[in-house]
């Protein structure tokens, strides 16, 4: 076991865990942030995205030894209260079906709109290649442009 | 007298449990209702619904969630008899509890079928009380009375009360026995657009899933499991899996270890750690053997067919042309995005359940079995499902989750890797179907005979399936191959397999009799009407969503560099017709867009109608272009998403354009319906762009 001391949603946090933990079953199982979904634990689904800084990095192949003092954002802290603009455009174009992939397509999408706020259907193509085995892809697509135009803040 | 009361108290022991401790409800509540008062009397006619003197209006969904939208479009239906604003309604997951809601399983795309009246009565009760109530309190007649919004109001004098204001009295007023349910005109919920209720904890990573599930004391517990079927376990060595830190215990049920530990990577680890001997218990099978024992089946004949009307081989035997084909799909693998899991607590011959089940009722009985306690004693809390797709038709995840919890004397909850579910299934069985057409000397369709395959499975192919009804000399052999690689029902069982080759192959025989895909289809249709023993669809439908598909995607009017392919199928009592626009580059798919037409009676929420056509059609042609799953000696090969590939944004099409043909008939199943003609109307338009057929699934990223 040992001592780390993440930055995680703005706020910090110790835990207590063995160094090769991936950083995914720290959040679920350490810290109940249970809001980032483990659907492979080999980096293929995305289900376990997370913003490292400002990227998306699959939680479930980053062990917790290797996060150190970057900034870790979770869906749990993407926004105060949920209004985040990819958040609030995933609900208009009412993407979910079971829901269960979408924390990690969301963050995918923001961090996306971080490198290129006006996305084309080829950096969509790119960028989001967290699996969706409801196949919502067609909402995901338009969720993202929907939140690309209200612009602003990502 | 019926109850139509309840005390808050019960309510929230009631939702409490639903929410598995999670206290969902009574957050929810809480939050709506500053201060709780725990004996305040609720009024609740049935269990579907709570409205307090407040006037907030608690609406049970009593189906579990996969993803089908069931959790929305029930609620909805109470909420338009009720006459509610939608917008002001809390929905909860209603617990298990037959005795109140009746068959609460998710399958066969039943659930907003089956409650289709029972819902709207339940909503159109609690009205009509209320109206009763209100009518009494101003001693005016109830017919002056009329709903909107939550409110009573009284039409001559404009007096109004709100719905929480009637409660007390509504309480105490004889349960109705018959009601009259709305006009479909007046529908001011059912047919809309509503969000999937539960969105905004989606969005924002609300414990929602029975694998957030967190209970004090629990330990978080993996198992190992044979590694191939055919294997069982002869001894294991947990010696060193018990100094990995974390781990608390190990324990052996049946041909599986567990390891419980108080993390999820300790288990893990601990798991990996484990010494394990498994010996052969039957035959250890590959695909290929299965493929040679198929090569073979196609073509014996059935000593009994399944579906027989005059002589086909008599018609192939006479006929001036006679088309054949042969057509193979794989397995498949389940594989809902969130991996197999249960919570159980077992102690003092009760069990504490929490976890995805499509089948509440037959899991408490097999939990209540495999434990030997009787069933009351069994409590079962429903989650959302993250996908199910007919895995969780079976309850193997619960019993083992309740077994290892009652061996090792602790509240687990048991987690599979994405490796254990791929190898640990029931899977989408392999099929092969070998087709064969007599065209006549009018060139017309005069005999067809199938000899269908598949592994495991009971119902190889649907032996009234059109064109069986249009053709005078049919025959339908089905033939199961045995097998210790266990099958079951996979989203559109049997369908999504059977609707690919008879598509395509119906596609085939136009082409050869130089017809048009569409209007060949409506000319067999038409020929139903006086038809060779029975038929089991509505050709009027049927028709309906040919045309409409043609229709909307300018059928028969060239794109230049882009090329059509048509299927149309019925299953659960709708029909889809759909049409895929795709171009072909140096062997490279690209999928521009696809039009599906769809009756379904009622459409209830018309989001979520349209979300699971989208979904059906990219789950069918995802798997029909990536998805196979093959064995080794007993083993599966692609056991996690690197080998064992699904669809991605890349190759889904960026528009599927769905149109419902208008209708105020009962709701039928809309879950499954759009799946199984995906894969041949795009498999015929790619013959359209290369002049290639595609007889064998998946086709691969790359087409020869
Ligand atoms: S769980 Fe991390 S990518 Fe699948
Ligand atoms: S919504 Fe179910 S996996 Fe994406």
């Amino acid at each position: 076991m040992a001592s780390f001391n993440l930055q995680i949603n703005n706020r910090q946090y110790t835990v207590d865990v063995e160094p090769d933990t991936p950083l995914l079953w720290v959040l679920r199982d350490e810290l109940n942030l249970v809001g980032t979904k483990y659907g492979c634990g080999i980096a293929q689904c995305g289900a376990c995205t997370v913003l490292m800084n400002d990227n998306a990095v699959r939680s479930c192949s980053l062990p917790v030894s290797a996060v150190g003092n970057n900034k870790i954002t979770t869906i749990e802290g993407l926004s105060e209260n949920g209004d985040h603009p990819v958040q609030q455009a995933w609900d208009e174009a009412d993407v979910p079906q079971c829901g269960y992939c979408q924390s990690g397509q969301i963050l995918s999408a923001v961090a996306l709109l971080k490198r290129k706020p006006q996305p084309t259907d080829e950096d969509i193509n790119a960028a989001m290649t967290n699996i969706c085995r409801c196949g919502t892809y067609i909402r995901i697509r338009k969720a993202i442009h929907l939140a690309a135009q209200k612009g602003g803040k990502v | 007298m019926k109850q139509a009361s309840l005390s808050r108290r019960n309510f929230l022991r009631v939702t409490t449990l639903a929410g598995g401790g999670m206290m969902l409800g009574f957050e929810m509540l809480a939050k709506a209702l500053p201060e709780t008062v725990a004996d305040e009397v609720l009024f609740s006619p049935n269990a579907y619904l709570v409205i307090d003197p407040k006037g907030i209006v608690t609406l049970m969904a009593p189906n579990p969630e996969i993803g089908q939208g069931v959790k929305t479009a029930l609620p909805m239906l109470l909420a338009e008899e009720l006459d509610v604003d939608w917008q002001k309604v809390v929905v909860q997951q209603a617990p298990f509890d037959d005795s109140k809601f009746g068959n609460q399983s998710a399958g066969g795309s039943g659930a907003v079928r089956g409650r289709w009246e029972s819902a709207r009565k339940a909503g159109a009760v609690a009205r009509q009380m209320l109206v009763t109530a209100a009518a009494q309190t101003w001693s005016v007649p109830e017919s002056e009375c009329y709903t909107e919004n939550g409110f009573v109001i009284h039409k001559p004098s404009g007096k109004k009360l709100h719905y929480g204001q009637l409660t007390e009295k509504a309480a105490l007023l004889p349960v109705p026995e018959d009601v009259k349910l709305k006009d479909p005109k007046d529908f001011t919920i059912i047919g809309k657009r509503v969000r999937n209720v539960d969105n905004k904890a989606i969005i924002t990573g609300k414990p929602l899933f029975g694998i957030d599930t967190r209970r004090e004391g629990m330990l978080f517990t993996m198992v190992k499991r044979p590694p191939a079927f055919g294997k069982k376990l002869k001894s294991y060595d947990d010696s060193a899996t018990l100094k990995v830190p974390g781990v608390k215990k190990v324990v052996r049920w049946k041909d599986v270890v567990a390891v419980l530990a108080t993390s999820t990577w300790a288990a893990k680890k601990g798991r990996d750690a484990l010494k394990t001997e498994w010996e052969d218990a039957g035959p250890l099978e590959s695909t290929p053997d299965h493929d040679a024992a198929f090569r073979k089946l196609i073509y014996t004949e059935a000593e009994k067919p399944v579906r027989e009307d005059g002589d086909a081989k008599k018609a192939l035997a006479n006929a001036k042309k006679v088309l054949e084909s042969v057509y193979e799909v794989p397995v498949l693998s389940h594989a809902p995005m969130e991996p197999i899991n249960f919570f159980a607590d077992v102690r003092d011959g009760k069990a504490e359940l929490y976890g995805p089940t499509q089948v509440p009722g037959r899991c408490r009985t097999d939990v209540a079995k495999a434990l030997g306690i009787p069933e009351e004693n069994v409590t079962l809390g429903l989650p959302r499902h993250g996908g199910a797709f007919g895995r969780k038709l079976r309850s193997d995840n619960a019993v083992e989750a309740a077994m290892i919890s009652s061996i090792a004397q602790a509240p687990v909850q048991l987690l599979w890797t994405r490796e254990d579910d791929m190898q640990g299934d029931f899977y989408r069985p392999s099929s092969v179907f070998r087709y064969r057409a007599a065209i006549d000397e009018n060139n017309e369709v005069n005999g067809w005979y199938l000899i269908a395959a598949a592994l495991n499975s009971g119902r190889p192919s649907i032996a009234d399936n059109f064109p069986a009804g249009v053709i005078p000399n049919y025959r339908n052999d089905a033939h199961n191959l045995q097998s210790n690689i266990p099958t079951g029902p996979w989203r559109a069982p049997t369908h999504n397999a059977v609707a690919f080759a008879e598509q395509c192959f119906l596609d085939e025989i136009a082409y050869e009799l130089k017809k048009d895909p569409v209007a060949f289809r409506l000319e067999l249709l038409e020929k139903a009407k006086t038809p060779y023993g029975n038929i089991n669809f509505n050709i009027p439908r049927f028709r309906s969503v040919i045309e409409l598909a043609a229709k909307m995607s300018n059928w028969g009017v060239q794109t230049p560099g882009r090329y059509k392919g048509f299927a149309a199928y019925f299953s659960f009592h709708t029909y889809v017709a759909e049409v895929a626009e795709v171009s072909v580059e140096k062997g490279k798919l690209k999928v521009h867009k696809i039009y599906a037409a769809v009756h379904c009676g009622q459409v209830v929420n018309l989001s979520g109608a349209e979300n699971q056509v989208q979904g059906g059609i990219l789950d069918g042609l995802g798997h029909a272009w990536h998805s196979a799953l093959t064995f080794d000696k007993g083993a599966v090969k692609e056991n996690n998403f690197h080998t064992y590939k699904l669809m991605r944004m890349d190759d889904a099409p960026p528009e599927v354009e769905v149109q419902f043909v208008p209708s105020n008939d009962p709701p039928t199943g809309l879950g499954e319906p759009a799946l199984p003609p995906a894969p041949a109307a795009v498999c015929n338009a790619i013959f359209a762009a290369t002049g290639k057929r595609i007889r064998k699934l998946p086709f691969g990223p790359e087409l020869a």
